[in-house]
């Protein structure tokens, strides 16, 4: 599986700098998760990994491929082997939920109208959702959109998965279902996942490497029992966030 | 402040034409647009055809009641009237009022929806699935307008003329067969070319100025209504102005 790995990203929004020179690898065929306090760059950092957001310095690389400065044909073949979950779902609203799913697939494969059914009864069974096909995104709650924003996201098999806050605003049942499938996903798939989130209930269900973002900085980078293990060896701003999240206490005195 | 906004405004025009170009490229596989076009199409011109009709049928009535008053002298031929009105009719008013009550209508539905596409994140979602998205979003619209715009005006150019004819009946200003006389008596064929390269013009103008005011909406639902506005605003003061540098290359 090809590695995902970004390099001395910088961006400023006009005079203000956002992100500051951040350097990551994230590791196949896990869940890699960007934490951070709001507002502190993470979903900016998100939308520059995928192209989103064009960053003023740094490089994103997808295996060998320079992304951000490759030619625009393989930046599409690129971008055809990635699903993108997003904070608020971005389902087509004037399509049904079966459509939506097999969007990406009438427009990048060639199968006919039966193998694109076939496909998507599957992946909405993969998320729990069987039978929804012909509901509008209007007709479903928020936990459902998500689910079915997962099933798009899923459709042509990608390597790779990111996704934008996948549990904000949901109840903590469904939260915790939403990051269970992220979980399922990447381990059936083989996928190389990427969540955004301050939700530290997460990090503990599905966090495998983890990137700690503050003010735009890249504070700490280990893996999710170096996060959990021993507080007092993180850094300051890391150790507040975890302690206000209650998943984690001081045992010192 | 002048030079700010006028520095705005080319600011603005770049960034139109290069959507603009954007929009030309990339192109996916025929049937995903035929499809798009094809829903377009039918708000263009189907949906419109009821707006149109009632508002041509006025015009035509207007114009002629208000001609046939102005015309108090005994020495001018009652088929004068359907002269100005069908003149009138072809040069200027079904293309020009057709284009500026569609701009209310159709432009303002183009930014909403390219607009709230924006803001609820549809527009990146395309964009990361590897498709572009001016092309997806403008492409189909543009043509929708193009084909079906000359179309209405062809329509409502025709409505005005039963308008005119059915006013001019009812008040005794003009009956129908002088009313025919006249229009026919100054008919040029130039004048239809004329009326549909003006519609042409106008279906470009309101189709890609509401998708660029709604493709770069930043915000939320308060913009999308904001860019609404702008795209109808905008619209209309461009078909006045390319009505009058037409009508001067031309006429």
């Amino acid at each position: 599986m090809s590695e995902l790995r970004i390099e001395h990203i910088s961006k400023w929004f006009g005079s203000q700098r956002v992100l500051y020179d951040i350097s990551f690898v994230f590791q196949p065929g896990q869940v890699n998760m960007i934490i951070g306090p709001s507002g502190c760059g993470k979903t900016v950092l998100l939308k520059c990994i995928v192209g989103l957001i064009i960053p003023e310095e740094g490089r994103v690389f997808f295996g060998d491929v320079d992304f951000l400065r490759a030619p625009p044909e393989k930046r599409r073949a690129i971008l055809r082997n990635l699903g993108m979950l997003f904070q608020s779902s971005a389902l087509f609203d004037s399509m049904t939920v079966g459509e939506n799913v097999a969007f990406p697939l009438r427009v990048f494969t060639q199968q006919s109208e039966k193998e694109i059914q076939s496909r998507v009864e599957y992946c909405l069974e993969r998320v729990g959702l069987a039978g929804t096909q012909h509901k509008y995104p209007a007709e479903i709650s928020g936990g459902m959109k998500r689910r079915v924003g997962l099933a798009r996201a899923i459709a042509l098999n990608p390597r790779y998965l990111f996704c934008d806050e996948p549990n904000s605003g949901l109840d903590p049942l469904t939260a915790r279902r939403i990051d269970q499938l992220i979980r399922e996903i990447t381990e059936d798939f083989h996928t190389t996942t990427v969540v955004v989130t301050h939700d530290l209930k997460s990090v503990v269900e599905m966090g495998q490497r983890i990137l700690f973002l503050h003010e735009g900085r890249a504070e700490w980078q280990g893996d999710r029992k170096e996060l959990l293990e021993d507080v007092h060896a993180l850094p300051a701003n890391l150790r507040a966030f975890l302690m206000a999240s209650g998943l984690v206490q001081s045992k010192k005195p | 402040m002048w030079l700010s906004l006028l520095l705005r405004g080319f600011e603005g025009f770049g960034q139109y034409l290069l959507l603009l170009r954007r929009s030309f490229s990339g192109l996916l596989r025929f049937r995903l647009y035929w499809n798009l076009w094809t829903h377009e199409s039918i708000q263009i011109g189907r949906d419109s055809l009821f707006l149109v009709s009632i508002i041509s049928l006025f015009v035509g009535a207007v114009t002629t009641v208000q001609t046939a008053y102005q015309i108090v002298s005994p020495f001018i031929p009652k088929s004068t009237i359907g002269a100005i009105v069908s003149t009138s009719a072809i040069l200027e008013l079904a293309p020009t009022i057709t284009s500026l009550v569609l701009a209310g209508r159709i432009g303002s539905s183009i930014a909403s929806q390219i607009g709230s596409m924006r803001v609820s994140e549809q527009i990146d979602a395309l964009e990361v699935m590897g498709i572009n998205s001016a092309t997806y979003l403008i492409l189909p619209r543009l043509f929708g307008a193009l084909i079906f715009f000359p179309v209405l005006v062809i329509y409502a150019c025709f409505i005005i003329h039963i308008g005119g004819i059915v006013a001019g009946a009812l008040t005794g200003a003009v009956n129908p067969t002088q009313f025919g006389i006249g229009a026919r008596s100054f008919y040029e064929d130039f004048q239809i070319i004329f009326m549909l390269i003006k519609a042409v013009t106008f279906g470009f103008i309101i189709s890609t100025v509401s998708a660029y005011q709604g493709y770069y909406v930043r915000g939320g639902a308060l913009e999308v209504g904001y860019a609404s506005t702008r795209a109808v605003v905008i619209s209309c003061l461009m078909i006045l102005i390319a009505d009058y540098v037409l009508a001067q290359l031309l006429l």
